[in-house]
């Protein structure tokens, strides 16, 4: 399964979006935080875990997904929900905590819901699988069509709750599918240090479902190894559980020193930098010359900076409203 | 939808697990949506008995055992919730919330807050609660006031089946997620002891009791006694004890833990201006001491004595049926209280 020329273009425009939303977001974040860092300073508190690197984990799955499908995202979501078509606008003002944000400011980076493209996600380890089965056993128990698909790292595969429901969906065979992005770090622990098995696609055998590896950040690689999930699970033939190979060019969080990484490292992630690679690919195959290629980045970058401007223009909400919507 | 009490239930007396299991029935043929997941409730029913004859009448697709997962099938229900069915979910003993409390506090409970109101989680989780039969510290324990004191979800006690089969009606249609903690020794299964008071006359049409309203179980004048669950139970008895001795108690059946229903506590405390709360669940941090606090920070002067309670003391549940008897609230304990009380 081949990516169309649009679907290229996609994918490419997605990524490109999305990296430019978090070099903004990293600026913004770092405004108030020097010259000492103060995690609860600046126009983004709190946390912020950026996607750098991560993007065609995003977008080679998401370009098989409508906005009826399901989508549980992590801590680490922003790529995932550009790609899904999350409400930018919302979305960017939600990471400020403003009242036009997705839910007033109420959730933040890390609990982006998004209901009309059927995003959300979770910022504990392990708890995108569930929901996404359940969504899943949901389509099927109502014959409604859209198919669940997990987002998850390679961190998250030692979790009880990963194992439980690879198991669950395997023998309800739901319309799901697991997608490790495989970063090669938890936090500070590499993965090697943490998981008995050099590839966690390998434990699909473990819960009879077919395991796929995608290796070295490969865009178009996601695209067919996701594509062709996707399709088992629209025609119920059950999950699969597919691992990424990706890179995350940020830290674990802003503000993380990232000493733990072997010297050299980063460097050599950053010259695989898997934009300029797809950018080249794309030029390469003549989707893409220079000045097609500065309007399309352009473009993504004005939208970006009409939906930061939309969340610094807003309001908070008075803060009273922070009792309101515990219930329905 | 109607509200009735158990005064006008006509003459069918059900067993709480059959009152859940007959909610549950009436539910799932008006709402396709509704539908069973949990360990043991197909087949077998329920090892409670509150889904019995669920399977035999909707087949396995609607009525699941699931594996032995239950942060799997827990968050599945969170994810099928959210997404337009109502499911009704069974952790057999409340006591193995620690497999799964995320799925619990961080998911079922957070998600519509997480989303300013715009994602629903209309999921009921059923757990039984309650020892006095030696089954030891971790299939024993109550844990409302933990549930109750984590925002984002519903908690109900049903202390008999007429507002056992109310609540669960009213839960499931609930768009908010409801946590429904049924009391091993009311269920009506011989095996662990009966409570007989627990089964009454049950209508058998469908109507709702309303979550977040508490009930006036016995009307008096001189004390007031408030529970939940099987303590109802045991305070009517202590009830009985005292009008011989010619007090008159009043019993308050709180049936919800949220919503709280303080109202209907603090007016009868008004009136009696004395209150004893009595909970199974453990002593401190809990339930007891949020009815206590309720009253006295909204009005200190109607209390004629010092509030007391009668609660699980801060121990592990132990086996030993000597040490577990002798550690549960019962009748006499609250009786003395109030003399304890009298006598100061």
């Amino acid at each position: 399964m081949q990516p169309t020329n649009d679907q290229r273009l996609w994918m490419y425009r997605q990524m490109v979006t999305s990296r430019h939303l978090e070099e903004r977001i990293e600026a913004l974040y770092m405004e108030g935080k020097t010259p000492v860092f103060n995690m609860a300073k600046g126009p983004i508190p709190g946390e912020m875990h950026l996607s750098n690197g991560q993007e065609p984990c995003a977008v080679g799955v998401c370009a098989h997904l409508d906005a009826e499908d399901v989508v549980v995202a992590t801590h680490r979501p922003h790529h995932i929900a550009v790609a899904k078509g999350v409400d930018l606008n919302a979305m960017v003002a939600e990471i400020f905590g403003k009242a036009s944000g997705l839910s007033g400011g109420r959730g933040g980076h890390m609990h982006i819901f998004d209901a009309d493209v059927n995003f959300s996600c979770s910022g504990i380890i392990g708890e995108s699988l569930g929901p996404a089965a359940g969504a899943a056993l949901s389509r099927k128990m109502q014959g409604k069509p859209g198919v669940a698909v997990a987002f998850l790292g390679e961190g998250a595969a030692n979790q009880g709750a990963f194992h439980e429901a690879l198991n669950l969906a395997a023998v309800w065979k739901l319309p799901v599918v697991f997608v490790i992005e495989d970063n090669a770090w938890g936090i500070s622990v590499a993965k090697q240090a943490s998981t008995a098995v050099p590839r966690n696609d390998l434990r699909a055998s473990a819960y009879n479902m077919p395991g796929v590896h995608v290796a070295d950040n490969d865009v178009e690689g996601v695209f067919t190894a996701a594509g062709e999930a996707i399709a088992r699970a629209r025609e119920g033939e059950g999950p699969t559980l597919i691992e990424i190979e990706t890179s995350r060019l940020a830290g674990h969080f802003m503000g993380d020193g990232e000493d733990y990484r072997p010297e050299g490292e980063k460097e050599g992630l950053q010259q695989r930098d898997p934009i300029p690679r797809y950018r080249q690919m794309l030029i390469e195959a003549g989707l893409l010359d220079e000045a097609a290629d500065t309007e399309l980045v352009g473009e993504a970058r004005e939208r970006v900076e009409a939906a930061i401007r939309f969340a610094q223009q807003s309001d908070f909400l008075p803060p009273e409203a922070a009792l309101e919507t515990v219930f329905v | 939808m109607t509200n009735t009490t158990a005064t006008d239930s006509g003459s069918r007396k059900l067993t709480i697990a059959r009152a859940m299991a007959e909610a549950t029935a009436q539910e799932m043929r008006a709402d396709p949506s509704v539908f069973v997941m949990g360990e043991d409730v197909g087949p077998l029913g329920g090892v409670f008995g509150n889904t019995r004859g669920l399977y035999d009448e909707f087949g396995g697709e609607r009525v699941r055992d699931t594996p032995i997962s239950e942060t799997a099938f827990i968050g599945a229900a969170v994810g099928a919730a959210s997404d337009g069915m109502r499911p009704i979910v069974e952790l057999m003993f409340v006591d193995f919330f620690g497999v799964c409390m995320d799925a619990i506090y961080n998911m079922m409970a957070k998600n519509t807050y997480f989303s300013g109101g715009k994602v629903k989680v209309p999921m009921v989780l059923m757990t039984s609660t309650g020892g006095g039969y030696s089954d030891g510290g971790q299939h024993s324990q109550c844990l409302y006031g933990t549930f109750a004191h984590l925002p984002g979800m519903k908690v109900v006690v049903p202390s008999n089946a007429h507002d056992a089969k109310g609540l669960m009606t009213a839960a499931i249609r609930d768009d908010n997620p409801v946590v429904f903690m049924y009391h091993k020794s009311l269920q009506g299964m011989g095996w662990l002891g009966t409570e007989k008071g627990a089964t009454v006359a049950t209508p058998e049409q469908s109507y709702t009791v309303e979550i977040g309203k508490a009930a006036v179980a016995k009307i008096g004048q001189d004390v007031t006694l408030v529970s939940l669950g099987a303590g109802v139970h045991h305070c009517l008895r202590a009830a009985k004890a005292l009008g011989e001795e010619g007090v008159d108690a009043e019993v308050v059946d709180l049936r919800s833990l949220v919503p709280l229903d303080r109202e209907t506590v603090r007016a009868s405390v008004a009136k009696t201006g004395r209150l004893i709360v009595v909970d199974e669940d453990y002593h401190s941090f809990g339930v007891s001491g949020e009815i206590i606090a309720s009253v006295a920070e909204h009005d200190l002067a109607c209390l004629k004595a010092a509030p007391r309670r009668v609660a699980y003391p801060d121990i592990p549940i132990p086996f030993a049926p000597t040490m577990e008897q002798w550690a549960l609230p019962n009748a006499d304990k609250i009786v003395d209280a109030f003399h304890q009380m009298m006598s100061q």
